[in-house]
């Protein structure tokens, strides 16, 4: 039996949307010990078959690792490191076509759907399990226009020199304790460059699952958008329940040159033991336009405040959040936008739930640097709470070196209202409808972005969280 | 026998003070009735009370739909046996569509037994027979691609409520002012909607100050309420008489009454 479905008890209730929490038994072809050393980050380094450079530069973030203190803000990150296995590989190839992917890891692709998503109108498909990307593939066409998409370490082998000159450009290992961590660690995630004036019509779509207990994923994403190109990337993460805490903690980096254009769209479900301590940041470069949208559902703790530095005349930089906090969920999530030129524009819109006891912080820092004549920011984020055990706090820090410059702050926190429950119940819906029809209206700014299946995704996985959160 | 709407003896309180005080009322299927009155009388406290709002606290009394209590139902369980309460200030659900609610609404209400999660009317017949009512009442498509009653003019929000009206076919409807904060023009609409809809198809009890919502709707029976309980009932001509002329007749025949309500209407205002 290669599938071991958990939560047998509530798949009547929740139906189809019981098939993200499930876990497949997976052979592990090499495994590291527990525990984080030089000697690891060796064994990382050689399994990889890496250019010196980057072993250099592993272990070097491994000291900056060590040399740094835990953060004294945000959630209680209660990690022991030297309990966590660093470094899984679960096949020993990488799957070029889908039969060349083993039978499980098939299974547990079935049940998320992969195949039927690519089957759709997906450009390329970059699943990534455990630690190393099993199965890839991208469209020709792609390939012709000169567009590389592929795993990171691939990348590094096969484009060592466009990798090295960006490669941790815009997050280097000192930034955070967590990006130093990724730094010295890191296997997987997605490579990507478009080349200049190329426009990828069609959102290129990655799946993140964790699946090995105490398991860190620490994967690294780098997109170079050159002058003119424009792409969406979409990452959609689940991971199945597990007892004991899981550590993710990725780095995403995003360099968007001259007029161009890029979105990168995450909607991550994690289950309820996993910290998510996750670093995304862009840089955007005259007239480019960046936008984050990032949705946040599950996890322990999370702590993830994608940023934008706009850096010449002209740049924009949207940042687009929402987050679910549930019972024993930590939701610190924000955003930031860094206006380090004249004439940039500003947007981050933060939504955010709580629901049975559960926490959502929105944390966000609008800077505007010296010089940077006639920034424009606008700042809205709005809190709904639907009982009076969670909470919801907002802290905005907004440092302002320049005077004209215009700058804007809403925020709100509502309950859901009595009077829209009975508006709704009296129509004949249940209280529970009621309130998750009125959360997924809360959220609508967010899910009309999305592409059609993630929206669909998005407002399952809210009925999900919703289910008997009243009575 | 005819479905029957039987509210007896009822006392109904908000936040512990009492606003009504004995109503009797039995609206049979098949006819209209106006109940009028002046402000802070409590006709809207009866529609709210008959649809099951929590924070109207019924102390004393019955409301019977076919002689089953509703008292210890649930509001959605009310709306699914078949009644409908058009709001007077309807409230916004931002980011849902007037389609999506509809079609959730419509679902449950004609399939009382439906449990969470099964399947809605197809998204075919749904749409096709919103688009029919919707081209009865003169609406535009638009409308069902909006946010319920979000960012609404005060006649698109009395439209949404008739067009609630007309997609969940109740039993028993009570329409509370529904002509209110409307021009001439589109209370005669919304009459004349009413009437497409057939309200010889159910039991109809309207709260209204003018007559123009009954132009095409004339009452069966018209009911004033003044302090809390139904002082007079009577035919079409009674709520004629009181639009012509006012309140002060009722208000002089029962003189306690009359004194309840001026404390009653104080205590809204304030």
């Amino acid at each position: 039996m290669a599938t071991d479905i958990q939560n047998e008890k509530s798949r009547h209730t929740i139906g189809e949307i019981n098939k993200y929490d499930f876990r497949t038994q997976t052979e592990a072809v090499f495994k590291a010990r527990k525990g984080l050393d030089a000697e690891i980050v060796h064994q990382i380094s050689d399994m990889k078959n890496e250019p010196d450079w980057m072993r250099q530069f592993r272990l070097q973030a491994l000291e900056i690792f060590f040399s740094k203190p835990m953060p004294r803000w945000g959630g209680r990150i209660g990690i022991d490191f030297q309990d966590i296995y660093y470094y899984l590989k679960p096949t020993d190839h990488q799957g070029r076509t889908w039969d060349d992917v083993p039978q499980e890891i098939k299974d547990t692709f079935d049940r998320l759907g992969i195949p039927e998503a690519e089957k759709k109108f997906l450009a390329g498909v970059k699943a990534q399990f455990e630690s190393e990307v099993v199965y890839g593939s991208l469209k020709e066409e792609l390939g012709n226009q000169g567009v590389i998409f592929t795993d990171t370490d691939t990348a590094v082998r096969e484009h060592s020199d466009l990798v090295r000159q960006y490669f941790s450009t815009v997050i280097p290992p000192h930034d955070n304790k967590f990006a130093a961590l990724n730094s010295a660690v890191w296997s997987g995630g997605s490579f990507i460059y478009v080349p200049p004036g190329v426009a990828i019509e069609f959102p290129l779509q990655a799946y993140f699952r964790i699946n090995a207990e105490n398991m860190g994923q620490f994967e690294r994403t780098l997109i170079i958008c050159d002058e003119g190109s424009s792409i969406h990337y979409v990452e959609g993460c689940t991971a199945p329940m597990y007892s004991t805490e899981s550590l993710h903690s990725a780095v995403v980096e995003i360099i968007c040159k001259r007029g161009s254009r890029c979105r990168y769209t995450t909607i991550q479900n994690w289950a309820n033991n996993i910290y998510n301590l996750v670093t995304k940041r862009a840089m955007a470069y005259a007239d480019a336009t960046m936008e984050w949208v990032d949705g946040n559902l599950g996890s322990q703790l999370t702590m993830k405040y994608p940023a934008v530095y706009m850096m010449e005349p002209g740049a924009r930089g949207e940042i687009l959040s929402i987050a679910f906090a549930g019972a024993g969920q930590h939701q610190d999530a924000g955003a930031k936008l860094v206006h380090c030129a004249p004439n940039t524009t500003g947007q981050i819109i933060s939504k955010s739930i709580s629901k049975n006891g559960g926490r959502s912080s929105y944390r966000g820092l609008v800077r505007v640097e010296k010089g940077a004549h006639g920034a424009k920011c606008k700042v809205v984020c709005d809190a709904l709470l639907l009982d009076e055990r969670s909470r919801s706090d907002t802290y905005p820090y907004i440092e302002v070196a320049e005077q004209d410059v215009t700058i804007g702050h809403e925020a709100s926190v509502s309950r859901i209202g009595e009077e829209q429950m009975f508006y709704l119940t009296s129509r004949g819906l249940t209280e529970s409808e009621a309130s998750t029809m009125i959360v997924n209206g809360f959220i609508e700014p967010l899910v009309k972005e999305l592409p059609m299946e993630y929206a669909v995704e998005m407002n399952r996985l809210i009925q999900l969280q919703m289910e008997g959160s009243v009575g | 026998m005819k479905p029957t709407l039987s509210i007896r003896n009822l006392h109904v309180a908000v936040g512990g003070t009492p606003i009504l005080r004995g109503v009797d009322l039995t609206i049979r299927y098949g006819e209209t009735h106006a109940l009028m009155g002046p402000n802070g009388s409590g006709k809207s406290t009866l529609g709210l009370a008959v649809m099951g709002h929590p924070n109207y606290e019924v102390s004393e009394g019955t409301i019977d739909l076919d002689g089953q209590n509703i008292l210890e139902m649930t509001p959605d369980e009310r709306a699914r046996v078949g009644l409908f309460y058009a709001f007077q200030r309807p409230v916004a659900i931002p980011g849902v569509k007037m389609a999506d609610f509809l079609r959730h609404a419509t679902t449950n209400v004609r399939n009382p037994q439906r449990q969470e999660g099964e399947e809605l009317i197809p998204m075919r017949v749904f749409r096709e027979e919103l688009r029919t009512k919707m081209e009865q009442l003169k609406m535009d498509a638009q409308f069902a691609r909006r946010y319920v009653n979000d960012g609404f003019s005060g006649g698109e929000m009395k439209r949404a409520e008739i067009l609630q009206l007309a997609m969940l076919q109740p039993k028993f409807a009570i329409l509370d002012e529904t002509d209110s904060g409307l021009d001439a023009d589109a209370v005669r609409l919304a009459s004349q909607s009413i009437a497409e809809i057939g309200r010889e198809k159910m039991g109809l009890l309207i709260i209204t100050h003018h007559d123009k919502l009954l132009e095409h709707n004339p009452p069966d029976f018209t009911h004033v309420m003044l302090g809390g309980r139904i002082v007079e009932s009577g035919s079409a001509e009674l709520a004629e008489e009181l639009h012509r002329y006012g309140y002060e007749r009722i208000r002089r025949a029962y003189p306690e009454a009359d004194a309840q309500n001026r404390v009653m209407a104080h205590e809204e205002v304030a």
